[in-house]
């Protein structure tokens, strides 16, 4: 391991520090609690988990598009282009941001485009309200543009059509469109092929990698398959229970992953060549947000766990070349490992 | 497509005969209409020409029957109280209850939409409790009571608006609100619970994630989806009006078929009375049928599945 | 049987009676309808006039807060002197006898219709389905008109003319809640166990539409209220010398400009039977069908 960490280049997003908060009937909820991370420019970072992880909530945090009423920022930063978007009005984020600088794939394309307006419409939207396209034709010609930019065949004749005369491949393909049409710096991709099946799924993953090397659009990619992450991603943060609990290099993860919880979910990967009676499974469920242990969150399901790991929340861990976790084993010295 | 319209206006064709019987045979409940046509001192001979005259002695289906071979040619007969073709009184009448109820149906849409669409973007607000009590008031009280109030406050009291009559544009005000309060109260409850279901969908979010401003989502985004279910109903509250009309005719002396087949009943001229309610229903069944048709332009994937 | 007890029907849920005093309970609604209802049989003797009673010296007086108003007519006067108050509570009983001939008549007619459409399907479902079509397509108050003209106009006349306006409602949405059961398991088993088409009304169809039905009959109270209103103001319902508030509202057009009171009066006990009813069936509806929001 080297001391001096490599510069790294300058970061498209970052993120310090956030916390989401949901305030229901019952109580406030913190879905987020302390999430920093950041993306450079070309790359794509990958946020994995199990669901109910924080990593949806995560995303629609970036772009505040959190649920309402109840959802709220509560701490933090999310800063692109030196701007920290948490300090925005609605309004500003709205006219200059959304869809301008940062832009967003939703979980599941079927259901992402009005059904009432057609292709041409939806894609020219962002263009025109972030006065790129002046007139209507303008609009149009920019939204077969972006169309043609992910690959669909003939875009200019398809932008009369709707989205119901569209496959789900296809549609997850405009979806793309409209995220990527104003030449974003930014795109959050939220489980954006987790309804789609793995041939689409590859060739989607194929797709972003394309655009990303003609744009340089830097990505977050949420995921909870730890394969799709290794297919496209230069890093990877592992979040568990609203926390970030390992992040590096996606090669350095996944060959020294430090976390017992990072190992785990590695570990469900069956890989090439390797016979075995059955996936390892980690026992028990993530922690409820309505009660959240004292110490590592992690602690109550971790085989490594003792008195420590149950008082108090470990400190972050720099393992170098950017690959920190937070683990009280790590701390104390020594990879620890559970499988 | 084609055959879809074409089942439909079989449809409607089938419940204005199945109407016109009802109609028929309801109206010969009442026993012989020329003991009424007469004076009751006429004699024996005399009532029995006149039965003989109308086909009154008929049995009740072949008088059925002659009716409807006249009604298909325009023929309803004369009133007895107008003494004109009924058709034409019809004629005459009716453009004034098609005005009213229209007016009443723009008036009760310019309630419940905004009051629907706001519910929902602000739910749980003062404004949705506002709104749904005014809505629920309009559904409490009788429409002629709603017209008595308003010709009180705003014809008797502050003269701002007239009262009776429809001479000018002005006179459809008052009768149009007494006339669409009614349905606000239904049509709110459709827009609003429609417009819940939109906004928490994953394309309000999308548009909202790339920028679109929060007043087109709404409006155009949102309540475009959100109009399919009222457009669905259109018919039914454009009929409720036509329903509503008779009363409200009456309270404001509007010149239309409502208060004409009122009147009709009472002097006992069922020509008048049949041939009203028929082209009642008639409008009815056709506002209904253009509602049918007209969802494809609302909703493209109707529009593509006929 | 047996079969109920692997498919559990709606009816057998936790009684009505231990939801009732929830959050939600529209508490002002209920004590309204409880009013109405109990000044529809105490009314004469908590009235404080006559209603009938004739006075003409004090005629057209106004409401006690109203410039020259009294105690003695609380809400005024009408025409002939008549106190309003006395009149309106005893139009209470019209309003409710109405409501329950019309309600119960309409509701069963229906019920029975729709029950039979749905459960035998076939020509009987496709003929009563026709039917109501046919019925839909006539404006209602349309249809109510001609026949309050042929029959001698009533009270009768009034409950017939609601009773045949309302059944196509309830036969609709019982057909369509038949339909729905048939196909659930004990139904099934009920048929195959041999029981005849009465029992398997009886037992196990009718107590799972009981819900929707209440909820249907809340609703109509102030439709119904309405519609009586509509008809004896027109003068082809309720006729004087008996006491309605649709009566006192047709009676008062005549001098509407000289007491305002004699209308907006009758028409605010309307209103407020009305709101209370609707309100009340709301939340019964929220409370035991909540599948229904449309409605």
């Amino acid at each position: 391991m080297s001391l001096i960490e490599p510069i790294e280049p300058a970061a498209a997003l970052e993120v310090r520090n956030l916390v989401t908060e949901l305030r229901l009937r019952r109580g406030t909820l913190r879905p987020v609690d302390g999430v920093s991370f950041s993306v450079a420019k070309g790359q794509t970072l990958g946020i994995v988990g199990e669901s109910g992880s924080g990593k949806s909530m995560t995303c629609l945090s970036l772009l505040r598009l959190l649920p309402r009423p109840g959802g709220r920022i509560a701490g933090g930063e999310v800063v692109v282009a030196g701007t920290d978007l948490t300090k925005l009005s609605d309004r500003e984020l709205a006219r200059d941001w959304r869809g301008r600088r940062i832009s967003m794939v939703t979980q599941d394309p079927m259901s992402s485009l009005n059904p009432v307006y057609t292709i041409g419409d939806q894609v020219g939207a962002p263009l025109r309200y972030h006065r790129i396209a002046r007139t209507r034709s303008d609009a149009r010609a920019r939204a077969a543009e972006a169309l043609g930019k992910v690959r669909i065949p003939s875009p200019e004749a398809r932008l009369h059509d709707y989205p119901h005369q569209f496959s789900g491949g296809m549609r997850q393909r405009v979806v793309s469109a409209m995220a990527i049409a104003c030449a974003p710096e930014v795109m959050i991709a939220d489980e954006p092929t987790s309804s789609l099946d793995v041939t689409i799924q590859v060739k989607m993953m194929d797709l972003y990698r394309q655009i990303q090397e003609e744009t340089g659009v830097a990505i977050v990619l949420i995921t909870h398959d730890m394969g799709v992450a290794a297919s496209i991603c230069d890093r990877i943060a592992v979040m568990y229970a609203g926390r970030i609990v390992e992040q590096g290099p996606a090669k350095e993860l996944f060959r020294n992953p430090a976390h017992p919880y990072t190992q785990s979910l590695l570990s469900a990967i069956p890989k090439l060549g390797e016979k075995r009676k059955r996936l390892y499974a980690l026992g028990g469920q993530p922690p409820s947000l309505t009660a959240m242990p004292k110490g590592c969150r992690f602690a109550p399901r971790c085989a490594l766990a003792d008195a420590k790991c149950h008082a108090s929340y470990p400190g972050e861990t720099n393992l170098g070349a950017g690959h920190r976790t937070n683990c009280w084993r790590v701390a104390e010295g020594g990879a620890p490992h559970a499988a | 497509m084609t055959r879809f319209v074409l089942r439909r206006v079989l449809q409607g064709m089938f419940s204005i005969l199945g109407a016109s019987v009802i109609i028929f045979v309801v109206t010969r409940l009442s026993g012989d209409p020329v003991v009424l046509m007469l004076p009751p001192e006429a004699p024996e001979a005399m009532v029995s020409q006149m039965r003989e005259r109308l086909g009154l002695d008929l049995p009740i289906w072949q008088q059925y029957f002659m009716f409807l071979s006249d009604a298909v040619t325009g023929d309803f007969g004369n009133s007895y109280r107008w003494e004109m073709p009924v058709l034409e009184l019809i004629r005459e009448r009716l453009p004034a209850t098609i005005y009213l109820a229209s007016a009443a149906l723009v008036f009760s849409l310019m309630l419940s939409i905004p009051f629907g669409v706001l519910s929902a973007v602000w739910r749980g607000s003062w404004f949705d409790r506002f709104a749904k009590g005014v809505a629920m008031l309009g559904q409490a009280m009788p429409n002629f009571w709603v017209g008595l109030l308003l010709i009180i406050v705003f014809a008797i009291g502050l003269e701002w608006l007239p009262a009776y009559g429809a001479d000018t544009p002005k006179h459809v005000i008052l009768p149009a609100i007494a006339l669409g309060w009614y349905p606000v109260a239904a049509q709110t409850r459709i827009v609003r619970s429609a417009m819940l279901d939109v906004l928490d969908s994953d394309y309000i979010r999308m548009g909202r994630s790339v920028g679109v401003p929060e007043g087109v989502l709404i409006w155009k985004y949102a309540f475009r989806n959100a109009a399919v279910p009222l457009v669905t109903m259109m018919g039914v509250y454009f009929a409720s009006m036509l329903g509503g009309a008779f009363v409200v005719e009456v309270v404001f002396a509007w010149p239309g078929l409502g208060r004409t087949v009122v009147e009709a009943l009472f002097a006992r001229d069922f020509p008048v009375v049949q041939a009203g309610v028929l082209f009642a229903a008639l409008m009815f069944v056709a506002a209904n049928l253009v509602v049918d048709l007209s969802y494809g332009l609302i909703d493209p994937r109707i529009r593509n599945d006929r | 049987m047996t079969a109920d007890a692997t498919d559990l029907p709606q009816g057998t849920r936790p009684s009505l009676l231990m939801r009732l005093p929830g959050r939600d309970f529209p508490w002002i609604s209920v004590t309204i309808l409880v009013g109405v209802l109990l000044l529809a049989f105490i009314g004469p003797w908590v009235s404080p006039w006559q209603p009938q009673a004739l006075d003409l010296r004090s005629a057209f007086n106004p409401p006690v807060w109203v410039e020259g108003g009294s105690w003695a007519h609380p809400l005024g006067t009408d025409n002939l002197g008549r106190d309003i108050l006395s009149r309106i509570i005893a139009g209470t009983r019209i309003s409710v006898i109405v409501a329950f001939w019309a309600i119960v008549l309409s509701g069963a007619l229906g019920t029975l219709i729709g029950m039979i459409a749905g459960y035998f399907g076939g020509w009987a479902d496709i003929v009563i389905m026709r039917l109501v079509d046919i019925q839909l397509s006539i404006p209602p108050l349309a249809l109510a008109l001609i026949l309050a003209a042929v029959l001698d106009p009533g009270l009768q006349t009034v409950v017939i003319v609601i009773v045949v306006t309302y059944w196509s409602w309830y036969a609709r949405i019982v057909r369509g809640e038949i339909l729905s059961l048939r196909e659930r398991e004990y139904v099934a088993l009920a048929r195959i166990a041999g029981c005849g088409p009465v029992t398997i009304f009886t037992r196990h169809l009718a107590p799972n539409i009981v819900n929707t039905l209440l909820v249907l009959a809340t609703l109509q109270v102030g439709q119904v209220i309405i519609f009586e209103a509509s008809l004896s103001f027109l003068g082809l319902g309720i006729q004087t010398p008996q006491i309605s508030w649709g009566v006192m509202l047709a009676d008062a057009r005549g001098y509407i400009t000289n007491a305002w009171w004699a209308i907006t009066m009758p028409g605010i006990a309307i209103m407020l039977t009305c709101l209370a009813s609707n309100l009340f069936g709301d939340w019964l509806r929220d409370v035991l069908d909540p599948r229904r929001k449309q409605l």
